[in-house]
């Protein structure tokens, strides 16, 4: 039952590459991607896999920020936007 | 860049996405976001088919009623693609010697007379493919038959479709061919934002799609509309986070673009694949199903890339056909009015039988507003 | 031996005919019943109400991780009747095999058969072998009948079921449905994922003799998955069902897969899961007793009977709600 092919993207590793085409993982799940569209993809790389493509490479520290965004923002109390620009908004 | 980089996200074997997905974080998250709003509902229009299904798949409309509504915008690729162009698909389909590779969401879509399914059973030869890769690989195995890739999307999908012409001609695959139907989101967005019958406060702007423009391309967006633009992750606390940054920004008066998927979309975007792009493809005039024909909106292939265009080499031509009788999918896609507005919603128009763009992909604002039902 | 084919000869009533009835398929399913090839199987009086069920398995490949097509055929059929509560007396098994299939995959079908048949206790005791041409067949089909006797008078009573009735699930979505879309390899995917494929005889039978009329209703979560059946079950008892995300069962794999593909696991196939509706009081010895067998070591409740107009709901992990409604068809071929 496919739930929404065509705009998927997931986030994957890259395990194997040679050339332009990778294997890249997920949860133990294993499948072949093409890194054409990568700058200098490298084993270890988190990616963003959409169509059989590594279409972007995932941050894993911008991710961690976010992750700690979400628990600042829920954790504080009612509302207090501690500072909008603080965060992870408009990286530069 | 190849430095050893902290791994934050789970090396367990376990799915990244998980604490994306924690219960606790969104019960707080959505306490927040219902305590720090106590104006009308603010109305928040996605245009992008993965926040559509991720909001209804993870059921975010019903924790958020009365504070937020979500309104899915045309950010389906199938859902704005016109009856033309199925027409034109299926022509080719039934061409001798022709293959017809879709991704999947393509095949029930009808056109004025049939569906790539109706085709198929009428032999056809249509096949499901998950990359446009897959397709070149099909014509390269079989030589004599011509492989004509039906290339639907938006920004995300255009470098990958690109990137199978690019690969084609590198292997001297000269079967395979790309029928283009490829549009550009914010130019939609600007002028949905310009449109006096659409009212909405803010954009939920695309994941995947910012990935590869860039958060900036929404700065002129910002500037003309003085809309608050958050570009989102797919995942529910990425969209219920960025609805709380958007009410923020809403609470303080202020509009400008907020990047809340900083993990994968930069300012810039993905230059590479942009590069790609401008190599393949020219922009051009797009009819978008519900719309109309929006100036500059679309991706056509280049003329030196002439002989990957199926529309040139079959010389097959998208036409444009009116809208069907009763259907309110543009005003769905607008915003206007939600999914069960529509007289035909759930009535002449259903999943299995879908009269109007929005009711055939199930990236579609009606077919998720049918199939997870709640609040939508 | 090993490059023999079938011919268009084993299916016209000659030496040959005989020759695989007897030697290939009857020699391998070897029981009393089948014994004298009578034109029927004489399955002695039965104490108790008959239930009778029929399947036809298509399944593309025919060999799959944790199972094949014949494996299939027998579980499925097994299945059907002990979710109505009925022990399984006898099988009938028809195939049609398409001309120039390798014996050899007859032969490991017919083994496999063999073998869930002795797993679950019944016997193959009378059958049919056609062969068509070639290109008109995919190289094998399997119609499974099956005769059963139900226990202890219980029989499935959607109508009984009501507010503060629990829902269980015998364990994880999704399996089955995975193994066989992997196994035809065009996703590109490797996956560590096993079909489900397994006789739920032994599982749910001594739930049925513990629990009664406590268990209102029982189903395989065949095609259409948990989703379809559930709403089923909601229709049929006019009830609305509302399932908690968090606690369906799902392996790491299956998710993963599922998360690539762009899949609901709510809605692909299992072969060896069931869904129980029974009394909230007896829910959770229910689940103890099922998480005793092997298949049912996930076995879990995964919602509940609420008030309400007819339909399923989810509450998502992340505590929204939303309609599980019956899928549109899909893209995929078929899979069971």
């Amino acid at each position: 039952m496919s739930l929404y092919a065509m705009c998927l993207a997931i986030p994957a590793r890259i395990i194997e590459l040679s050339d332009q085409s990778a294997v890249v993982e997920i949860g133990g799940v294993t499948r072949e991607a093409s890194v054409m569209l990568l700058e200098d993809a490298a084993v270890g790389d988190w990616v963003l896999l959409h169509a059989g493509f590594a279409i972007e490479r995932l941050d894993p520290e911008e991710a961690e920020k976010t992750l700690a965004l979400f628990r600042e923002m829920a954790a504080a109390g009612p509302d207090a936007d501690p500072d909008p620009d603080a965060d992870a908004a408009e990286p530069q | 860049m190849p430095i050893p980089i902290p791994m934050p996200m789970p090396q367990n074997r376990s799915n990244p996405f998980e604490p994306f997905r924690d219960p606790a974080a969104a019960a707080a998250l959505i306490a927040k976001i219902r305590g720090s709003w106590d104006g009308p509902p603010v109305r928040i229009m996605e245009v992008c088919g993965t926040h559509t299904m991720a909001i209804a798949r993870h059921g975010l409309r019903e924790p958020l009623q009365g504070v937020a509504k979500l309104i899915s915008g045309p950010g389906c690729p199938v859902c704005v693609t016109p009856d033309g162009y199925i027409d034109a698909a299926i022509a080719l389909a039934e061409a001798p010697g022709v293959t017809i590779a879709t991704f999947g969401d393509m095949v029930r879509v009808p056109g004025t007379r049939a569906s790539l399914e109706r085709a198929r059973a009428g032999g056809a030869d249509v096949r499901i493919v998950y990359s446009p890769l897959d397709a070149v690989t099909l014509a390269s195995a079989d030589p004599a038959r011509e492989v004509v890739f039906l290339g639907v999307g938006f920004e995300t999908t255009a470098p990958t479709v690109a990137g199978s012409i690019i690969t084609a001609q590198a292997r001297g695959i000269a079967n395979y061919s790309v029928l283009p139907s490829l549009r550009t989101i914010p130019g939609a967005m600007a002028l949905l934002a310009a449109d006096p019958d659409v009212k909405i406060d803010a954009f939920l702007c695309p994941a995947n799609v910012s990935a590869i423009i860039g958060t900036d391309a929404y700065r002129p967006l910002v500037e003309v509309c003085g809309l608050p633009c958050v570009v989102a992750g797919f995942e529910p606390l990425d969209i219920l986070s960025s609805v709380l940054m958007i009410l923020r920004q809403i609470s303080a008066r202020t509009a400008r673009v907020e990047n809340e998927y900083s993990r994968v979309a930069t300012p810039a975007g993905n230059r590479k694949a942009q590069a790609l792009m401008a190599d393949v493809f020219e922009p051009c005039d797009a009819d978008w199903r519900g719309l109309g024909v929006l100036p500059g909106s679309g991706l056509g292939i280049a003329s030196k890339y002439a002989s990957f265009d199926a529309g040139r080499k079959f010389g097959v031509a998208v036409l444009s056909t009116p809208e069907r009788p009763g259907c309110r999918c543009g005003e769905v896609l607008k915003g206007m009015i939600d999914p069960p507005e529509c007289p035909l919603f759930g009535n002449a128009c259903t999943p299995e039988s879908p009269v109007g763009a929005c009711m055939v992909s199930t990236e579609g604002a009606c077919a998720a507003a049918r199939r997870f039902g709640i609040g939508a | 031996m090993s490059d023999e084919v079938i011919l268009l000869a084993h299916g016209e009533g000659g030496k040959r005919s005989r020759e695989l009835v007897e030697k290939t398929i009857a020699a391998r399913f070897a029981n009393p019943l089948l014994a004298p090839l009578f034109d029927s199987a004489l399955l002695g009086e039965q104490a108790g109400e008959i239930a009778f069920t029929t399947d036809g398995y298509v399944v593309t490949p025919h060999f799959f991780p944790g199972g094949d097509i014949g494996r299939l055929a027998v579980c499925g059929t097994v299945n059907d009747l002990a979710v109505c509560g009925a022990r399984p007396v006898g099988l009938s098994c028809a195939f049609i095999l398409e001309e120039g299939l390798p014996l050899v995959s007859l032969e490991r079908v017919l083994d496999s058969m063999q073998a869930a048949a002795r797993e679950a206790g019944v016997a193959i005791v009378t059958g049919d072998t056609k062969v068509v041409e070639r290109g008109k067949g995919d190289g094998i089909f399997v119609t499974t009948s099956g005769v059963g006797v139900i226990r202890n008078g219980w029989r499935p009573r959607p109508e009984t079921v009501r507010p503060g009735d629990r829902v269980v699930l015998t364990g994880t979505m999704g399996d089955h449905h995975l193994a066989v879309l992997i196994a035809r390899n065009n996703l590109a995917i490797a996956a560590d994922i096993r079909s489900d494929a397994a006789p739920l005889n032994g599982l749910l039978l001594p739930a049925v003799d513990r629990f009664g009329g406590a268990i209102r209703v029982m189903r395989d979560a065949t095609r259409g998955g948990v989703g379809v059946t559930i709403n089923e079950l909601a229709h049929a008892g006019g009830v609305r069902i509302v399932l908690e995300e968090s606690r369906l069962p799902v392996s790491q794999t299956v998710s993963a897969v599922c998360e690539i593909l762009g899949f609901d696991p709510l809605f692909l196939a299992n072969e060896g899961k069931a869904l129980l509706i029974v009394d909230g009081s007896a829910a959770n010895d229910l689940v103890s007793l099922l998480a005793g067998h092997e298949f049912g070591r996930d076995a879990a409740i995964v919602g509940e009977v609420a008030d309400g107009p007819a339909g399923v709901l989810l509450r998502t992990r992340v505590g929204g709600l939303r309609a599980i409604d019956y899928p549109a068809g899909d893209a995929l071929p078929r899979i069971c």
